[in-house]
């Protein structure tokens, strides 16, 4: 089992139940004990079905995740058209892509350019558009997050590794309704002629998200 | 509410930690976590911004204490009692004291299907816009004490409005069983020294969606 991420699993005081979760062994810790009984006690009541949990989670580990956003952006970088359609708008034109559905419902394409940066966060919860990047990573709904990306945005680029050109205005997206919001970075130089699917290579999930700029044809494997 | 949930600003919670892109779970049980509320939520015993509200009704050290399917999970056991789906009692024991209610559970075969339906949330306008793009408007300084989806840092703030969305379903209504009471959707966006004062970054603006009885005309 991966450990936890000390930075929002940090317990400063014993809550009893919200110790242990994670921890190596056999033993099943408090977390796993209290889903597990929960889960058992809505399959009695009749509320859910396990073959359709399992059908959920197959969903989301094998079926909707951010190579979705991937083939969006690598479209948008090579069909002017698309990229127009994108623009004016961007639900129909990624639905027309097969990517549609719960928390993807109204979407909204944010376009990098040299002078602006476009970054998004959830401020009050982790709204996030699934059909196109998947189930939000943790650090997407941590308070580190969710604190800092609305005040110190180039703390959090740097926390990524990224440093943005000197100038380079940021505009930062806090998604407080049902829109939900998709990065396109910016397509690096050097990929004149490029396929979608090679482009789409290049579009890293925290790319669509603004915390990473789109990999560069050398920082991939030939 | 002014709970744990309400983030934007605040310090301390250290570095953002990175995560590569396939690793979406870090126990069994979140995997179980995310799939029980799903399926619990096709019920249609309550809707997303109830669910919102009661997460961000937990206490504000146990919220900043969970992690985040934490909060899922203390957030459904407790629509699952207020919605009179299961008892405390039976929440406690890990087994059914009761028989359920009819209801029809959501089946594995219509996973997909319900999944790439979603739910719409945009509603026909019954009125014109009150704000045009490009307008200045102010946010209210509003504190209630219920659901509202306007963050703190950006209540009483100067702004403009940058895009219109059309019509949604309003949360501080939805979340309390107070109808859809559907409302004009906006973009309002706000420079960063009107946020955060002396020291913002220059070169920063930040946007929040705003509903229009959330804003005032400038």
């Amino acid at each position: 089992m991966p450990h936890d991420h000390p930075h929002h699993h940090d317990h400063p005081h014993d809550h009893g139940h919200d110790h242990g979760h994670g921890h190596e062994g056999s033993e099943l810790s408090p977390m796993d004990l209290r889903v597990r009984a929960l889960e058992s006690l809505l399959v009695e009541k009749g509320y859910v079905q396990p073959a359709a949990l399992d059908a959920l989670i197959e969903t989301y580990e094998t079926k909707i995740g951010p190579r979705n956003g991937a083939q969006v952006v690598a479209k948008a970088w090579s069909d002017p058209g698309f990229l127009a359609w994108l623009r004016r708008d961007a639900s129909a034109a990624i639905h027309s892509l097969g990517h549609t559905g719960r928390q993807g419902e109204h979407m909204v394409a944010v376009e990098n350019t040299p002078e602006e940066h476009n970054m998004v966060v959830c401020t009050l919860c982790s709204c996030y558009p699934w059909p196109v990047l998947g189930l939000p990573p943790t650090w997407y709904k941590s308070p580190a997050y969710r604190s800092r990306a609305v005040i110190d945005p180039r703390g959090v680029l740097a926390d990524f590794g990224v440093t943005l050109p000197e100038g380079t205005r940021i505009r930062v997206w806090d998604s407080t309704a049902e829109t939900r919001y998709l990065v396109i970075p910016m397509r690096p130089a050097g990929t004149e002629g490029w396929s979608e699917a090679r482009l789409a290579g290049l579009v890293s999930r925290d790319s669509m998200i603004g915390t990473a700029l789109a990999r560069r044809p050398e920082e991939v494997a030939a | 509410m002014n709970g744990a949930q309400d983030l934007g600003g605040m310090m301390g919670f250290g570095p953002v930690v990175p995560e590569p892109e396939g690793e979406l779970f870090h126990a069994g049980w979140e995997r179980r976590a995310l799939a029980v509320t799903l399926a619990a939520g096709a019920l249609g015993k309550w809707n997303i911004d109830t669910s919102r509200h009661a997460r961000e009704t937990l206490p504000p050290a146990d919220y900043l204490s969970s992690s985040y399917y934490e909060i899922w999970i203390k957030g459904l056991e407790k629509l699952l009692v207020q919605g009179g789906l299961v008892s405390l009692e039976e929440i406690r024991a890990g087994r059914a004291l009761a028989p359920g209610l009819p209801v029809r559970p959501l089946a594995a075969e219509q996973v997909a299907p319900v999944l790439a339906r979603g739910t719409q949330y945009d509603r026909p306008a019954q009125a014109p816009a009150r704000f045009a793009v490009g307008d200045a408007v102010r946010t209210r300084n509003v504190h209630p004490a219920t659901h509202t989806r306007l963050p703190r840092y950006a209540r009483g703030k100067a702004g403009v409005v940058d895009r219109v969305h059309g019509v949604f379903v309003f949360p501080d209504s939805h979340a309390h069983g107070q109808g859809e009471a559907p409302q004009w959707l906006y973009t309002i966006r706000f420079r960063a020294d009107e946020l955060w004062g002396e020291g913002a970054d220059p070169a920063l603006t930040v946007s929040i969606d705003a509903w229009e009885s959330y804003l005032v005309g400038l």
